[in-house]
C-alpha cells in the first residue's frame, strides 16, 4: 500500500513536471547487459549486483568513491589504535532500514560475523577474515578487533560485500532487498527490469531521481536502437564496438570513456613447462604488441599496462616498458631457453569478446617467434572449471576486475601458480602497513617484481564506455568498484 | 477405442520417464560448478562448500534425481540455484511473454503464408508464382537477427510507433504489451511464412493432380473455387503438421529474437540458466517442452483414430 502511495505520487510529480515544464524529469532507465543473478550483495560476485544495489540501496560502514577514495558512510567517524588492529567506529544515529527497523550496532555486528561465519557464502569472504572479534560498545559504536594489522581494512569494508544488512531482512535479500541507502528496492520483473524509487526517509542528502529503472539489455546490437529511440537513457557500461563513433559523433549524447578496475592479462601457468622458465615468459612479453591488440580487441580503446595494476591508482607506475615489443629479442631469449625452434601450446579463451578477438590477435605475433598456439574457446562455467580450479592450461586471456587485487599473486595455489617469496613478503608488508605514503611506495615495489617476472603478459586496463543523454549527469566516468551510483544523478533542463 | 486411448497415455508416460532420465543424466556431465559461478573468482573454498549445501549439490546424484522427478509429478520443479526461487515461478512469469508471441507470430505466419501459397500454385510457373516464390526465397534466406534490427530502426528509431525492445509487462496494460510483442512477432512470423509458403504451394499442387479435382473441373465449378473450396483443404495436411512444428519452435527457440528485443521470454531464461549452470531451471524448461510435444502428438495420435477408424479397431 505505501510503496503504491509513493509510485502514485511520484507519478503526479512527473506528470505535474512535464506539463508544466518547470521542473527537471525525475525518472531514469539505464541499460545493462547482463541481469543480476539475486540481488543479496553478500552472497555472490556478479558484478550486475553491485551495479544496481551499491551505494543505491545497500551501504557499509564505509563507502568508496568515484576515484577510489575510502568516504564515511553507516559510520560517521572511526578511531584507529596505535597498534593498528582495533577500529572503533561512531555510527550515524537517525538511519533506519527500508522496513523501518533501526539501524544500529547489532546490525553491523550481525553484518560483519554473518560475512565470516563458518557458514558464510560471502563471495570475498577474505575481506573478513583478518577480523577477530566484533563488539558492540553502545548502540551506536562498534570496535572490531583484527588479528594483525590490516592497512586495506576500511577500503574492504567499502566494499559490495561488505554492506550492512539486518538480521530481519537478511534471509529474504536475495528477492527483496532492505538496505538503508538513499533508494529502495521496487519491483523486479525477471528477464526484463529492475526498479529502485527514492527512499523519502533517507538519512543524508536525498537523490535527485524519483525512480530509476535497470533494464536488461542482453545483446549489444540493440543497445543503440535502445539509446536512439529514447526507450533508455543512460548505459554506463556500453559494449557497442564500432557504433562508438555513430554516438560520439550525436550531440543528443555524450561519450564517456573511462577505466575500470579490470587488469586484461594473458595468464599463464607458470609451473608448467616451458613456461616455468622465465626466459620464455620474458620472450613473450617481447612477442606481444599491446598497441594491435587493444586496437584489435578493444577498439583501440585502453591503457596498456606493464603489471597487475590500475593506472586510475596514485600508485601506479607505468612498466610497459620493461619488454619492450621486439622480436629479436624475444626469439634470443626462447634459444636461451633452449627453445630455437618454438613450440606449441595451448590458450584457452572465455566467451568475453577482448578475449576471443584477443586469443586471435596474440596467437598471431606469438606464431612470429615460433610459439604456435591453438586456442581452445571454453564457456564461462568451463574456464572456472579447467582454467582457474583445476589449473589445466598453459596460457588464458581474462580481466581481473576486482578493485585493488595484486595480492592475488602472493595466494598460494592460485591459478598462475606463482610463488615468489620476495613478492609475498612486500604483500605482507603492505598488510601490516596504513601509512599511505609507506603503502605508495610497497604498491610500487610489488608491481615491479611482477613486471620482472613476466608473471603475465600483462596488456591493457579494460576501458568503460558510458553513454548517456547529454542533458544528465552525475554518473561516474570511470569505475574504482563495480556500481552505478545514482545518488548524484540529476537531468538538467 | 479405450484400449488405444490406455495404450497411448502408456507410451506418453513412458516417453516423458525416459527424457527426463536422458535431460538429468545429460546436464550432469556437463563441467562447471554453479556454487563457483555465483561467488566467482575470489571465493574461498569454505564458502564454495557452504553455498553448494546450501543449493543441495553434495547429496548423491540418484536421490537427487528421484527427489526432483517426484517433485515434478507434484507439479514441484524444484527452486533455482542462481534466482532461489521456485522454478516453476519462472517458468510462469517467461510464458505469459513467449506464448503469446508465439501465437502471434503463429498466427501471422499462416495468415501470409496460406494466400501467398495458393496464389503461387493458382499461378503455376507464372509471373506471380515466381514473384511470391521469390519472396519466400528472400524470407528463408534473411537472418532473422538482421531483419529484426531493421524494423527496430525503421519502426521504433524513425517513426517511434513502438519501442525498441523490453516487455513492461501485461500490467501496463494490454495495448502496451502487444505493442511491445507486434516487431518481435514479425520478426519471427516471416521466416516461418516463407518455410510455410512454399509447403503450402507444393501440397497445393500435388492435390490438384488428384481425380476429384479434375471431377471438380469437369462438372463446370471455376478454378478459383476448386482450389480455393476443394483442393486446399485436402492441402492442409502437411501444413499442419508444418504448423504443429513451429509452435514448439516458436515457444522456446526464439533466443536470438528475445535478446534482439530483449524480452523476457522462455528461450532466454534456458540460455541464462544453461550460461550460469543453473541446471534445475534447465531441466525444468527441458522437461516442459517434452511433455508439451508429448501431449501434442498424444492429441494428434487421438485425432488420427477419430478420422481413421481402422486405427480404432486395432
Amino acid at each position: 500500500m505505501k510503496a503504491w502511495t509513493i509510485l502514485a505520487a511520484a507519478a503526479t510529480l512527473t506528470l505535474f513536471g512535464t506539463s508544466t515544464g518547470l521542473a527537471a524529469r525525475t525518472d531514469l532507465v539505464l541499460g545493462m547487459q547482463l541481469e543480476p543473478p539475486h540481488l543479496d550483495p553478500t552472497a555472490g560476485a556478479a558484478a550486475a549486483i553491485d551495479e544496481v544495489l551499491y551505494a543505491n540501496v545497500f551501504e557499509g560502514l564505509t563507502r568508496i568513491g568515484p576515484s577510489g577514495e575510502v568516504l564515511p558512510a553507516l559510520a560517521d567517524s572511526w578511531a584507529i589504535s596505535d597498534d593498528g588492529r582495533t577500529y572503533t567506529f561512531k555510527l550515524r544515529s537517525t538511519v533506519k532500514f527500508h522496513d523501518g527497523t533501526d539501524f544500529d550496532a547489532e546490525d553491523v555486528k550481525f553484518s560483519l560475523d554473518r560475512a565470516r561465519a563458518a557458514d558464510s557464502t560471502n563471495a570475498q569472504k577474505a575481506l573478513f577474515a583478518a577480523i577477530d572479534t566484533v563488539e558492540v560498545v553502545d548502540p551506536v559504536t562498534v570496535k572490531v578487533t583484527l588479528k594483525q594489522p590490516q592497512g586495506s581494512f576500511l577500503y574492504n569494508l567499502g566494499w559490495g560485500d561488505a554492506v550492512v544488512v539486518a538480521p530481519e531482512s537478511a534471509p529474504t535479500n536475495k528477492e527483496k532487498p532492505v538496505g538503508t541507502g538513499p533508494f529502495k528496492f521496487d519491483n523486479w520483473a525477471k528477464g526484463s527490469a529492475i526498479t529502485i524509487v527514492r527512499n523519502p526517509d533517507y538519512w543524508g542528502e536525498p537523490v535527485a531521481l524519483d525512480r530509476a529503472e535497470f533494464r536488461i539489455v542482453p545483446d549489444a546490437a540493440s543497445q543503440v536502437p535502445a539509446l536512439l529511440s529514447g526507450d533508455i537513457q543512460a548505459i554506463p557500461n556500453a559494449s557497442i564496438g564500432d557504433a562508438l563513433p555513430q554516438m560520439q559523433s550525436d550531440p543528443r549524447f555524450k561519450v564517456v570513456l573511462g577505466s575500470t578496475e579490470g587488469e586484461t592479462i594473458l595468464s599463464t601457468n607458470n609451473k608448467k613447462p616451458p613456461f616455468d622458465k622465465l626466459e620464455v615468459r620474458q620472450a613473450i612479453a617481447h612477442a606481444i604488441d599491446r598497441k594491435a591488440i587493444i586496437d584489435g580487441a578493444s577498439s583501440g580503446i585502453g591503457t596498456p599496462i606493464g603489471s597487475h595494476f590500475s593506472p586510475a591508482n596514485k600508485a601506479y607506475v607505468d612498466l610497459t616498458g620493461t619488454y619492450p615489443h621486439d622480436l629479436a629479442k624475444a626469439k634470443e631469449l626462447l634459444k636461451q631457453a633452449g627453445l630455437e625452434n618454438g613450440f606449441s601450446a595451448t590458450l584457452k579463451l572465455p566467451p568475453v569478446p577482448y578475449a576471443r578477438d584477443g586469443g586471435q590477435i596474440i596467437a598471431s605475433q606469438l606464431r612470429d617467434v615460433g610459439i604456435d598456439l591453438q586456442i581452445i574457446p571454453v564457456e564461462w562455467a568451463d574456464w572456472l572449471k579447467q582454467v582457474f580450479t583445476d589449473k589445466d592450461y598453459d596460457l588464458s586471456i581474462v580481466s581481473h576486475t576486482e578493485p585493488n587485487d595484486i595480492d592475488i599473486y602472493s595466494r598460494k595455489d592460485y591459478y598462475f601458480n606463482y610463488d615468489n617469496p620476495a613478492f609475498d613478503k612486500v604483500i605482507e608488508e603492505l598488510n601490516l602497513t596504513s601509512d599511505e605514503a609507506k603503502r605508495t611506495e610497497l604498491y610500487k615495489q610489488a608491481q615491479k617484481i611482477l613486471a620482472d617476472d613476466a608473471v603475465n603478459g600483462f596488456l591493457f586496463e579494460l576501458p568503460k564506455i558510458g553513454i548517456w543523454d547529454a542533458k544528465l549527469e552525475g554518473l561516474w566516468e570511470n569505475s574504482p568498484i563495480q556500481a552505478n551510483d545514482l545518488t548524484k544523478v540529476k537531468w538538467l533542463d | 477405442m479405450i484400449a488405444y486411448l490406455a495404450q497411448r497415455l502408456l507410451v506418453a508416460a513412458a516417453t516423458l520417464l525416459a527424457a527426463s532420465l536422458v535431460v538429468f543424466a545429460m546436464l550432469e556431465v556437463i563441467p562447471g560448478d554453479p556454487a563457483r559461478l555465483m561467488l566467482g573468482m575470489n571465493a574461498t573454498p569454505d564458502a564454495l562448500e557452504a553455498l553448494r549445501n546450501e543449493m543441495g549439490l553434495n547429496d548423491p546424484l540418484p536421490v537427487r534425481y528421484l527427489d526432483w522427478v517426484a517433485g515434478m509429478a507434484a507439479l514441484d520443479f524444484g527452486r533455482s540455484y542462481t534466482y532461489s526461487v521456485p522454478v516453476i515461478d519462472l517458468i510462469v512469469e517467461r510464458i505469459v511473454v513467449s506464448l503469446p508471441l508465439a501465437l502471434i507470430s503463429l498466427a501471422l505466419s499462416v495468415v501470409i503464408a496460406i494466400p501467398a501459397g495458393a496464389f503461387a500454385a493458382q499461378r503455376r510457373g507464372r509471373a506471380g508464382d515466381a514473384l511470391s516464390m521469390g519472396a519466400a526465397q528472400l524470407g528463408v534466406a534473411i537472418p532473422n537477427f538482421w531483419f529484426a534490427l531493421l524494423l527496430i530502426y525503421l519502426f521504433a528509431v524513425w517513426l517511434r510507433l513502438v519501442p525498441a525492445g523490453g516487455f513492461p509487462g501485461w500490467s501496463a496494460g494490454i495495448w502496451p504489451a502487444l505493442k511491445a510483442l507486434l516487431l518481435p512477432a514479425v520478426a519471427l512470423a516471416l521466416p516461418q511464412a516463407a518455410i510455410l509458403a512454399r509447403v503450402t504451394r507444393s501440397a497445393l499442387i500435388e492435390t490438384l493432380g488428384e481425380d476429384y479435382v479434375r471431377t471438380a473441373r469437369a462438372k463446370g465449378l471455376p478454378f478459383g473455387t476448386v482450389l480455393w473450396r476443394h483442393a486446399l483443404r485436402n492441402a492442409l495436411i502437411p501444413v499442419l503438421t508444418i504448423v504443429g512444428l513451429q509452435f514448439s519452435f516458436l515457444l522456446a527457440g526464439t533466443i536470438i529474437i528475445e535478446n534482439v528485443f530483449y524480452l523476457p521470454g522462455l528461450g532466454r531464461l534456458v540460455f541464462q540458466a544453461i550460461t550460469q549452470r543453473d541446471l534445475i531451471v534447465v531441466e525444468g524448461v527441458v522437461m516442459l517442452l517434452v511433455a508439451t510435444v508429448v501431449a501434442v502428438n498424444f492429441l494428434v495420435d487421438i485425432s488420427y483414430a477419430v478420422v481413421d477408424p481402422r486405427l480404432r479397431a486395432r
